[in-house]
């Protein structure tokens, strides 16, 4: 077996030293009856070629050559090549949790950076160094919400990720937290009027929301604050960031950041993000890096504030989250680093104008303002699909009320050819 | 020292002290469509001022940034890494390239599921792989890690024995055991006991017989547990626990002391989790991703979470999102994908007969550390050890030398400390797990170390208590850390 670093000689050296006579004698002390007695019913191992050719053949088995609008959550980038070469380097991507901050400099400052580019991002003054993903990431803090407001109502709108929701009951079930849904209205895909009472931990809204329209967050967070509850805002879009007013007025933001150099990947791996305000800092999950210095007055990085952490509370931990995603943090971290302040606008700028392009000859359900995504009445994606066009998410599985529906998103990945293919096979 | 010694070390700044305006990393094709006012398009009110603090920074200098501090980090390709309860083995550099096809890490989750037939069939010989390496009879590829795993399982006890009537209280935990397991138990709405490890280390039975009540919903063991040693009355707890209808839960944690030798589902688990980013190959990231698939017995089957992998007419695969008894979504979309290729990879070229023989490996690498360091470290527990080895600092702390110690000076030595003061049972813990990955020349040089070390201790205990020497930075002021958190760059105030 190539990957193990050990000739056979070597082995009866080392159970000679042992003294024992056998590898089968390492295992002697478990009892007989559990212990397997026949080989693994699984092929023999193979060689790097047919490993390669067994992905290659089902790679092919994938929509190639298929142009994709799909978005809801997952979005079609370019991700710069930098990004690739950098995480796959051994000492990033072959490395263990930075528990020991001495020899783990690198990923502990790449963090740290990480933490503050999402601050900047959303006008939060904290962020975690991730979460597995948005979907995970609403769920626990709208736990930490809870444990904040000593509150057990959550209040959240239909026009979340679907999904995201499904996983909010999920974790929410038994921890006696009761998620009520605040409509959207049909005319506009924004939040419609509600009222909440004074048991609400927290108001649930995303923006751009999951049909793509952008929410006005500063009344969501006045109607929270009125009754003592808090706003967490999602964003599964970052990239709408580089335009759109940073969620300042939320106290607390559950992010996906997969737009940011992750690859689709068929759902993950992705990072999510929790940031939040100062002041509830000792609330939130997850690991968190801190600035401090050495003996010598150096500045260094470690992990910090472990106390609210499973490894040291157990079952009064914040969340019972141990391996994050580093790497793909990493990968965030890079993105933004190499667009930048100028080069994420623009890049939010080529993804509106795009989407801009391709509605404006679309009959759209909503009438709100979108970023990249939107809401298109009808639903004839057969014949795109054999144009080999995805032409975007059928809403009915998840909002059956909105009749024949495709939400679809255009990036600047997509040219102008294959947007007006895609305009002429819907309209 | 052998492995090791000083070399050049780049400085290297925060990213926001290169930043300049102007200079870019970054360029677009130019806009193919017309302009839009995004002004006009979203409202004036939600249009942002620049954002503030953002880098600008040349594309050699976002480079030579990280380059410099990947230098600063110790990896498994650079040596031993012999974090217990970690299993930080090689990451076949193959997988990496399988992840990256443009036909797999270029799918979109919400393909139709007749587009999605090559991620899918991956999804299903993974599954086929793992049942036979766990002997369970059914799982879920959708858990993101090892913990987000324990509590979809736990959710699944919960779930099977309401349907039965009762879902109970508690979740017995042995002493030994990871910190996520309490967590997760309370996450799920369970009271947690602990449960006191007996002499040899390992469940005591007359313990746990006086502990399972009609209250317990399930143990959660993790075998090896953590202190290496193979729990050998797994087959009597399952039946204590099964006649007063509570469920045993393994933490899969340790499954590389026992892929190909023992089958957890054989033994009476009637659900595990295992961590692909451990046992199967998967690289840790500098903390993730992973992915934690858990597998269960057939009576726990229709609880699994959504979606759900079938095969449909013509042998076509399909997900199947809505099923009356699932616990529900425990994350959006397909799980970590990326993970899960890496991982069938893995097993591919290993086989089954590799796979078998890497246990083996990893097991002997542990036994010969554990010899070659019986006799300058105290061993509190004698039982067979498998895949690591536990050790406490009791005979260093004579002479004031704890285990972080011991781990900093490691450093010095070219090698990655060991887990430092887990599992908790062990005063002043050296938990040790070396992987099949090391060769015999690479552990007789951390035998080495690990004896100097302790020579030094006895006769220089200095050396050993300001180190490490040789790292960028000394040890770190932590608790000056926590109590004034820094935790994001900030623009200096101009004057």
């Amino acid at each position: 077996m190539r990957y193990l670093p050990k000739s056979d000689i070597e082995r009866r050296q080392m159970l000679e030293a042992l003294g024992l006579g056998g590898m089968e004698e390492l295992f002697a002390h478990i009892p007989a009856e559990i212990r397997l007695s026949r080989p693994l019913n699984l092929p023999d191992g193979v060689s790097e070629m047919e490993v390669l050719r067994y992905f290659q053949k089902r790679a092919g088995e994938n929509a190639a050559g298929y142009v994709s609008f799909l978005g809801a959550g997952v979005y079609h980038h370019f991700r710069p090549v930098v990004i690739d070469s950098l995480i796959s380097r051994g000492e990033f991507y072959t490395a263990y949790t930075p528990y020991q901050a001495e020899i783990a400099q690198g990923t502990l400052q790449s963090i740290f950076e990480f933490q503050t580019m999402i601050c900047q991002l959303t006008g939060m003054e904290v962020a975690n160094a991730s979460m597995y993903d948005g979907s995970t990431a609403l769920p626990e803090a709208v736990l930490m919400a809870a444990r904040i407001t000593g509150r057990r109502k959550v209040a959240v709108a239909r026009s979340v990720h679907p999904e995201y929701r499904q996983v909010l009951d999920t974790y929410t079930r038994f921890q006696g937290i009761q998620v009520r849904e605040l409509e959207y209205d049909r005319e506009a895909g924004t939040l419609a009027p509600f009222t909440i009472d004074d048991g609400v931990a927290a108001i649930v809204l995303q923006s751009p929301n999951f049909f793509g329209i952008v929410e006005d967050l500063e009344r969501a967070a006045e109607m929270a604050h009125a009754a003592g509850a808090l706003l967490i805002v999602v964003i599964t879009e970052p990239v709408s960031l580089g335009l759109l007013k940073p969620p300042a007025s939320a106290d607390i933001v559950a992010m996906e950041t997969q737009a940011l150099g992750m690859a689709p990947s068929y759902g993950g791996p992705y990072a999510g993000v929790i940031a939040t305000r100062e002041k509830y800092v000792r609330s939130m999950p997850g690991r968190l890096v801190g600035q401090t210095t050495d003996a010598q007055g150096r500045r260094g990085f470690c992990l910090t504030l472990a106390t609210r952490e499973q490894h040291i509370r157990r079952e009064k931990a914040t969340s019972n989250i141990c391996t994050n995603q580093a790497l793909c943090a990493l990968m965030a971290a890079i993105f933004m680093t190499v667009y930048g302040k100028e080069g994420l606008r623009e890049l939010a700028r080529q993804n509106l104008a795009k989407a801009h392009y391709a509605a404006s000859r679309l009959k759209l359900k909503f009438s709100g303002p979108f970023f990249n995504e939107f809401v298109v009445a009808g639903g004839k994606t057969r014949a795109l699909l054999d144009k080999k066009i995805l032409g975007g998410l059928d809403l009915r599985k998840f909002y059956p009320e909105l009749g024949e529906a495709l939400l679809v998103s255009v990036t600047e990945v997509h040219t102008r050819q294959q947007i007006d293919e895609l305009v002429g096979g819907l309209a | 020292m052998k492995k090791a010694r000083p070399h050049v070390n780049q400085n290297e700044g925060l990213i926001f002290e290169h930043s300049s305006p102007g200079k870019r990393a970054w360029q677009l094709p130019p806009l193919d469509v017309p302009e839009v006012d995004p002004a006009a398009a979203l409202g004036g009110d939600h249009i942002r001022e620049s954002i503030g603090g953002f880098p600008e920074v040349s594309e050699v200098e976002v480079v030579r940034h990280f380059t410099r501090l990947s230098t600063w980090n110790y990896g498994v390709d650079t040596g031993l890494y012999p974090l217990g309860s970690c299993t930080m083995k090689y990451n076949p550099k193959v997988n990496e390239v399988v992840a990256r096809l443009e036909g797999i890490a270029g799918v979109h989750p919400y393909q139709p599921d007749a587009l999605a037939q090559g991620c899918l069939k991956i999804l299903r010989l993974l599954s086929g792989c793992l049942l036979e390496i766990t002997g369970m009879e059914a799982i879920t590829l959708q858990p993101a890690a090892g913990a987000h795993g324990e509590l979809t399982g736990i959710l699944l006890v919960r779930a099977y024995l309401e349907s039965r009537g009762n879902p109970r209280r508690k979740i017995l935990i042995p002493d030994s055991a990871h910190g996520t397991n309490p967590a997760t138990a309370a996450i799920a709405g369970y009271q947690v006991e602990n449960i006191r490890s007996n002499a040899l280390g390992t469940v005591d039975l007359d313990v746990l017989r006086r502990a399972v009540t009609e209250e317990v919903a399930a143990l959660m063991i993790t075998n090896p547990n953590t202190l290496g040693i193979f729990e050998e009355n797994i087959g009597a707890i399952a039946e204590i626990l099964h006649a007063r209808g509570a469920q045993l839960y393994m933490d899969g944690a340790n499954m590389n002391a026992l892929v190909g030798m023992v089958r957890p589902g054989d033994a009476g688990v009637d659900v595990m989790h295992l961590n692909l980013h451990k046992t199967f190959s998967t690289p840790h990231g500098g903390g993730g991703p992973g992915a934690g698939p858990v597998g269960v017995k057939k009576h726990l089957e229709p609880f699994l979470p959504v979606p759900v992998l079938e095969k449909g007419a013509g042998g076509r695969l399909r997900l199947i999102h809505h099923r009356p008894q699932a616990i529900g979504r425990v994350r959006a979309f397909t799980g970590n994908f990326g993970v899960l290729v890496r991982a069938l990879a893995y097993i591919l070229a290993c086989g089954g007969n590799g796979l078998k023989a890497a246990t083996q490996d990893a097991v002997l690498n542990a036994n010969y550390i554990r010899k070659g360091l019986e006799d300058v470290y105290d061993l509190p527990y004698k039982q067979p050890s498998l895949h690591e080895c536990v050790f406490s600092d009791r005979l260093q702390a004579g002479h004031g030398v704890r285990t972080g110690d011991i781990a900093k000076r490691l450093i010095d030595y070219g090698f990655h400390p060991y887990t430092v003061s887990f599992p908790l049972i062990v005063h002043g813990a050296l938990m040790i797990e070396p992987t099949e990955s090391e060769s015999k020349e690479e552990l007789d040089l951390f035998i080495e170390a690990m004896r100097e070390i302790a020579r030094e201790a006895e006769q220089e205990p200095q050396t050993v208590l300001a180190a490490p020497h040789t790292t960028r930075v000394g040890r770190l002021d932590e608790v000056t850390a926590a109590r004034r958190p820094i935790l994001r760059w900030q623009e200096p105030i101009a004057e």
